[in-house]
């Protein structure tokens, strides 16, 4: 399904990034970090919108010839960014929510692990499972 | 409910313990409310974490007291804050006329010295809620008559 699925602190730093290793590690960074960008002006236009539009799923930030990105910021306001292949036409969007609803899920249980300093780099086995459940299903 | 009184022993014996291990030479004595509300923090940060899930997205630091004061204060203390103030230049007061970790102490005078370690814990919480929610800010607690306390909270601005 995804290809690349990456969680991105506060003060915009990655606190997990993992990719398809098959492919191009570091044009997925760019992808990513060129997303930062659309879900900062996604947010701060929020604030006009309507009331009912506050929602934590961010959809579609953008599209590119290969890969769509989707983005997803909790109320924390770290970032959740999904890569996945735009040949993959028969994703639908509640399927993309669910993605992120369980990575969130997820991240939750990395926030309230006791070992866990709030801020590090994320190393946890039971997410990084979570995450591969994601990757799995595109072979 | 169960986890009422298991939540107040627990946090009694935090206490004790903190105290404790200060009066052995562990750890200096003026750290003790300072390690408390360190403590605090961390859960703070956790819970809120877990808290706001399934909220949507706040719209502004107001919408973000709100929560702390309504669902935040019940999940912890199971009651609502009675009262909210606030300046509208950061500064916020929060009121709680019967505060639970204040409940079990006489309502005299007799042990009003000792509120401010029963106090530290619950503004830790505070204020790592704020912290992960983005808002920076400094908790101070102040008790006046025994069960009702006074939490304020100070917004530092980000320059």
């Amino acid at each position: 399904m995804a290809v690349c699925v990456a969680v991105i602190a506060k003060e915009n730093y990655p606190l997990y990034i993992r990719s398809v290793p098959t492919q191009n590690e570091l044009k997925f960074h760019y992808t990513v970090h060129t997303s930062l960008d659309v879900v900062e002006e996604k947010v701060s236009a929020v604030g006009k919108a309507l009331a009912d539009q506050r929602e934590l799923y961010l959809g579609l930030l953008y599209p590119t010839e290969d890969y769509k990105v989707y983005g997803y910021v909790t109320n924390s306001k770290v970032k959740f960014v999904i890569v996945v292949d735009s040949s993959n036409t028969s994703l639908r969007d509640n399927e993309i929510r669910s993605m992120f609803r369980k990575l969130h899920n997820s991240f939750t249980d990395v926030m309230c692990n006791p070992f866990y300093n709030p801020g590090d780099a994320i190393q946890s086995r039971a997410f990084d499972s979570v995450v591969s459940g994601m990757m799995v299903q595109a072979c | 409910m169960a986890d009422e009184a298991l939540f107040q022993f627990l946090h009694n014996e935090v206490i004790q313990y903190v105290y404790k291990s200060a009066e052995n030479g562990e750890m200096e004595n003026g750290r003790c409310v300072s390690k408390l509300e360190h403590l605090g923090f961390r859960v703070g940060q956790g819970l809120i974490e877990r808290f706001t899930k399934d909220t949507s997205r706040f719209k502004d630091e107001l919408d973000v007291m709100k929560f702390i004061c309504k669902d935040y204060w019940t999940s912890v203390f199971k009651k609502q804050i009675d009262n909210l103030r606030t300046n509208h230049q950061g500064i916020y007061v929060l009121q709680d006329n019967k505060f639970r970790l204040l409940t079990q102490l006489s309502s005299g005078k007799q042990y009003l010295e000792h509120a401010p370690k029963y106090l530290a814990f619950a503004c830790g919480l505070v204020r790592g809620g704020l912290s992960n929610l983005g808002v920076r800010s400094i908790v101070t607690a102040e008790v006046s008559v025994m069960p009702a306390c006074d939490i304020r909270i100070m917004i530092k601005q980000v320059n």
